[in-house]
């Protein structure tokens, strides 16, 4: 392994081969349709241009949306205000339970109030920066634009915004930028915007526009005539399995960090959804793409079930560091000054704490591997408030960050205000997804995309509070305007019918599928493969990659699956609550899911954002991107041979040059 | 650490349910109440014995999924800690620790520890809302909202909506989770437009759903949000209000 590279690596003949046995290089495609108008003008020339269905025709329309987060439950609330038939499917009681309830730092916007030198421009600029050339420029364009609406459309359904002493809406700073445009409220933002979207979702189904499944899990996509022509699904109840056809299919079904088991994703989040799309043809984009957050809670015990994170908006006050001397065990309070290391300060002085996440991370790592880790496992660095405090009082830290320290008194037993806490890297965000043209559609025509489950907005490293945003625009901006642009072509089409054979075949494929798992009859439960699988993924796909260590994670994976089917257990019975079933299928799919992250991975023969490949590292020990020959989204197929195709969305940047991302 | 589980097995909702021991070793001070199931799970499975179904999801606090009921007590020893906070230092090594499902007469048993607490949802359902359409709301920063206000809003909208509060109580009311939303609403210079409709109809719900308040108060203890008990008072407020005022807002 060489430390600084010149020119392209020539990829080993071990890795080359392993690569070519498991895909083939399949043909460009383009996410969007190519026009002559500028990116920061593509929106609203796009939106000049859908089709529309008129008010009348519009319940003629029946669409599916998989998923009540921020995405789902408003582009269900949004369509069901329109006028259509929407059902919508959770496998939450209740929609308010959707992950996106967890979040806590903030929603940014581009809303350019302050002096502080904020626009449109500057938010794309920071977030195709921040995701190192790998996200779709014009995307990036209608994130920031309907970001204002967000933001209004948000507070008046309910969500109380933090705001300032005179009034008006307040803001602060988050990773990756040097402007004030996250709006937050507390340390509770993903709370109040998921319960103010599943209230207006509730307000839908009150109204008979909205039909909403709770309990229900999407097993399949079925595909008529090569278009999404409705789900099945299983009631996690009764274990009924059930088919249900729609005009239009939309996924807003997560993201799929939990491969890592060890993540601060709800523990119930999964890729299942996608990937069973995947399986009927929609291709998976970027799948190597997973964002390590750098203030997450270490792993202090073996049972651990997740890894909870710490906003990252702590990092606005708290000051990070390690000792200077590996393996010092003083009580950190008695460390001093001198002995101190502010890495991050250090290493990035202009942005200092508030790099982006992926460099905080992999700053974090160099120092946990260099042997200067703290805590009782040398696992973690600290995040410390003395100084905050101090300059700033108790009172102030407690107002802003008051619940966050709770929870990690809480989840520590340690009082952080007294205390520097303990955070480290921890599987967090997939930027990578099913991936979907400029209009949310994947390659399956009449699917669509949206939230985290996609992929365009974030490239290789999505800036903190850019996620619910992407959420909230989808749901509620994006896919209102796109979804009735492909339905209005199908005007006078009945909706497929459910004695079709695809339906009949996609409903026996899924009654196979839940047999095949029963039918194993092994000796361990689900939950022990996945930490398996999470514990291999950390080492092998984790912070920081090589080719090496991805073949051989390849074959680990591809073993584990093997064991996986041969010995997997799944106690109980079908037709009822069974969540070991439930189980079961997340983690028959994780397997495959991981090895076509490895494998995607050890392809991508570059670094960007938090795709770290150790061959590809300048001097300094950042990541060197490869535009020459990676400037494209990998958007991957499965082929009938259960190989992949691997095909390419070249990527443009017109408003946003290329250039080298740099935060000294 | 070594503990007596004695948790309430019950198949479905149809099926009886009766108590039953199980002996959990090599947990530490350090688990979660939730991390203790799914090491006892584990165990269970690799005896070929089924494990217990319980709810839970984000294990943050923050979900409202997670709920059961641990020595009579919603959630568990701990004051305002969900389930998934509640950790095995509350409980002497050796001791005998009972779990059961959220008592109510509203929540029917899914399964083992899980319930059914669709019946918070169907009081939102009934008016917790803003009649709001996407596109169509004025700028944010048009309204002014003084910073005690929304830091009001927000204390009131902090429910999780895990339901502790009505398997609290001896009646089995939902008023404080009630209060909380219509307060919380009614802070909130867009959403009032429909406040007195609102709260008739989410109390006329409610009543229907759950028992009646008679302010024991039992509830603001276990409430994993801090909502505090006059949030309940709110329910009489907003009701009284819609009374005397015979309109919508
Ligand atoms: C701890 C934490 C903190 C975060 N903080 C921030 C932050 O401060 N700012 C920010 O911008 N982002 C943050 N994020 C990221 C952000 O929360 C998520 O990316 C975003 O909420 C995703 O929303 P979503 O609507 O796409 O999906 P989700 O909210 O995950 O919703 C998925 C939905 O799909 C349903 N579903 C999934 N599969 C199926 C299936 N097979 N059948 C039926 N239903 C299914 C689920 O029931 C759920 O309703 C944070 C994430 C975490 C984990
Ligand atoms: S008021 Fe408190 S106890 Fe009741 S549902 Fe809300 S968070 Fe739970
Ligand atoms: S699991 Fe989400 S609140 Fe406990």
């Amino acid at each position: 392994m060489t430390l600084a590279d010149t020119g392209t690596r020539v990829r080993p003949a071990a890795e080359a081969q392993l690569l070519d046995g498991l895909r083939t290089i399949g043909s460009d495609i383009a996410g969007m349709i190519p026009s002559d108008v500028p990116a920061a003008e593509f929106w609203t020339d796009r939106k000049l241009h859908y089709k529309l269905v008129s008010p009348l025709n519009r319940r003629k329309f029946t669409v599916i949306v998989v998923g009540t987060g921020l995405a789902g439950a408003g582009c269900a609330a949004a369509l069901g205000e329109l006028g259509y038939n929407v059902e919508a499917f959770t496998f939450h009681d209740a929609p308010r339970r959707a992950h996106s309830v967890a979040a806590q730092g903030g929603i940014n916007a581009a809303r350019g109030r302050k002096v502080d030198g904020d626009s449109l421009a500057r938010f794309v600029k920071d977030t195709i920066k921040g995701g190192d050339f790998r996200a779709r420029e014009v995307d990036a364009w209608r994130l920031a634009e309907e970001s204002i609406r967000v933001i209004d459309h948000m507070d008046a359904i309910g969500a109380p915004f933090a705001r300032e002493y005179g009034g008006q809406l307040a803001t602060r700073s988050f990773g990756g930028v040097q402007v004030s445009r996250t709006y937050y409220t507390r340390g509770q933002t993903g709370q109040q915007l998921q319960v103010a979207a599943s209230q207006a979702l509730l307000r839908q189904v009150a109204r008979g526009s909205v039909n909403l499944h709770t309990r229900t899990e999407m097993l399949d996509l079925i595909v008529e005539d090569g278009r999404a022509a409705g789900i099945v699904a299983r009631n996690l109840i009764t274990g009924e399995i059930t088919a249900h056809t729609a005009h239009a299919v939309v996924l807003a079904t997560g993201g799929y960090g939990n491969v890592f088991f060890k993540s601060t994703l709800a523990k119930n989040s999964n890729v299942t959804a996608a990937f069973r799309a995947h399986r009927r043809g929609a291709y998976f984009a970027n799948p190597a793409f997973i964002q390590f957050h750098p203030t997450s809670l270490p792993v202090s015990s073996e049972w651990q079930s997740k890894t909870i994170l710490m906003s990252e908006s702590l990092r606005n006050d708290g000051r990070i560091w390690v000792p200077k001397t590996p393996g010092d065990t003083r009580d950190p309070n008695t460390i001093p000054e001198e002995e101190r290391d502010y890495y991050l300060e250090r290493r990035y002085p202009a942005f200092g704490n508030l790099t982006p996440r992926d460099v905080a991370s992999r700053a974090a790592r160099d120092e946990i591997v260099a042997g200067r880790g703290v805590g009782p496992l040398k696992n973690a660095v600290y995040l410390d408030f003395r100084d905050a405090i101090g300059r700033l009082g108790r009172k102030v830290i407690e107002e802003r960050y008051g619940n966050l320290f709770e929870m990690y008194t809480d989840a520590t037993g340690e009082d952080p205000y007294v205390v520097p806490m303990r955070i480290a890297p921890g599987a967090h965000f997939a930027m990578g997804g099913l991936w979907n043209d400029y209009d949310q559609m994947t390659s399956i025509p009449g699917l669509f995309v949206g939230g985290e489950a996609g992929w365009g907005y974030h490239g290789a490293n999505r800036l903190g509070a850019n996620s619910l945003l992407s959420a909230c625009v989808d749901g509620w901006f994006t896919l209102p305007y796109a979804v009735p642009h492909y339905l209005a072509d199908l005007l006078g089409s009945p909706k497929p019918a459910l004695d079709a054979p695809e339906v009949a075949g996609a409903l026996d494929d899924a009654r196979g599928g839940v047999e095949r798992l029963t039918a194993i009859g092994g000796t361990q439960g689900p939950d022990r493969f996945h930490r398996r699988l999470g514990d291999l993924l950390y080492q092998h796909c984790g912070v920081s990659r090589d080719g090496e260590l991805l073949a051989e994670g390849i074959r680990s994976v591809q073993a584990l699956r093997e064991e996986f089917w041969s010995d997997l257990r799944v106690q109980g019975q079908t037709d009822g609550f069974n969540q070991e079933l439930e189980r079961a299928g997340r983690v028959a799919d994780y397997l495959d899911m991981a090895e076509l992250m490895c494998l995607d991975a050890l392809d991508r023969d570059e670094s960007c954002g938090a795709h770290f490949r150790t061959e590809h590292q300048h001097p300094d020990g950042e990541a060197k991107r490869d535009d020459e020959n990676w400037r494209f989204a990998s958007a991957w197929e499965r082929g009938a041979d259960g190989r992949y195709i691997r095909h390419q969305e070249p990527l443009e940047f017109v408003s946003v040059p290329l250039e080298t991302r740099n935060y000294k | 650490m070594k503990l007596t589980l004695q948790i309430w097995r019950q198949d479905s909702a149809a099926s009886e349910g009766h108590y039953e021991d199980y002996l959990l070793v090599g947990a530490g001070p350090e688990f979660t109440l939730l991390e203790a199931l799914d090491k006892l799970n584990d165990q269970l499975v690799s005896e070929g014995k089924e494990p217990v179904a319980f709810d839970s999801d984000c294990r943050e606090g923050i979900c409202g999924s997670c709920g059961i009921t641990v020595d009579g007590r919603p959630h568990g020893p701990v004051e305002k800690t969900p389930s998934c906070r509640q950790h095995l230092r509350s409980f002497a090594d050796g001791s005998t620790v009972r779990l059961e499902p959220f008592r109510n007469g509203s929540y029917r048993v899914v399964r083992d520890l899980a319930v059914d607490r669709s019946g918070l949802d169907r009081i939102i359902k009934a008016g917790g809302y803003a009649s709001i359409d996407a596109g169509t709301a004025p700028d944010a920063d048009a309204h002014h909202l003084t910073h005690e206000k929304a830091e009001y809003a927000l204390d009131m909208a902090a429910c999780i909506g895990c339901g502790a509060c009505v398997a609290a109580c001896p009646n089995g009311s939902a008023n404080l989770y009630v209060g909380a939303k219509l307060l919380h609403l009614a802070t909130m210079p867009s959403t009032k437009a429909e406040r007195s409709t609102r709260a008739k109809e989410m109390v006329r719900v409610a009543e229907e759903e759950f028992g009646p308040c008679s302010l024991y108060g039992e509830c603001v203890d276990v409430c994993p949000a801090g909502i505090p008990i006059t949030a309940i008072a709110g329910v009489n407020r907003e009701k009284l209000r819609q009374v005397l005022r015979g309109m919508a807002d």
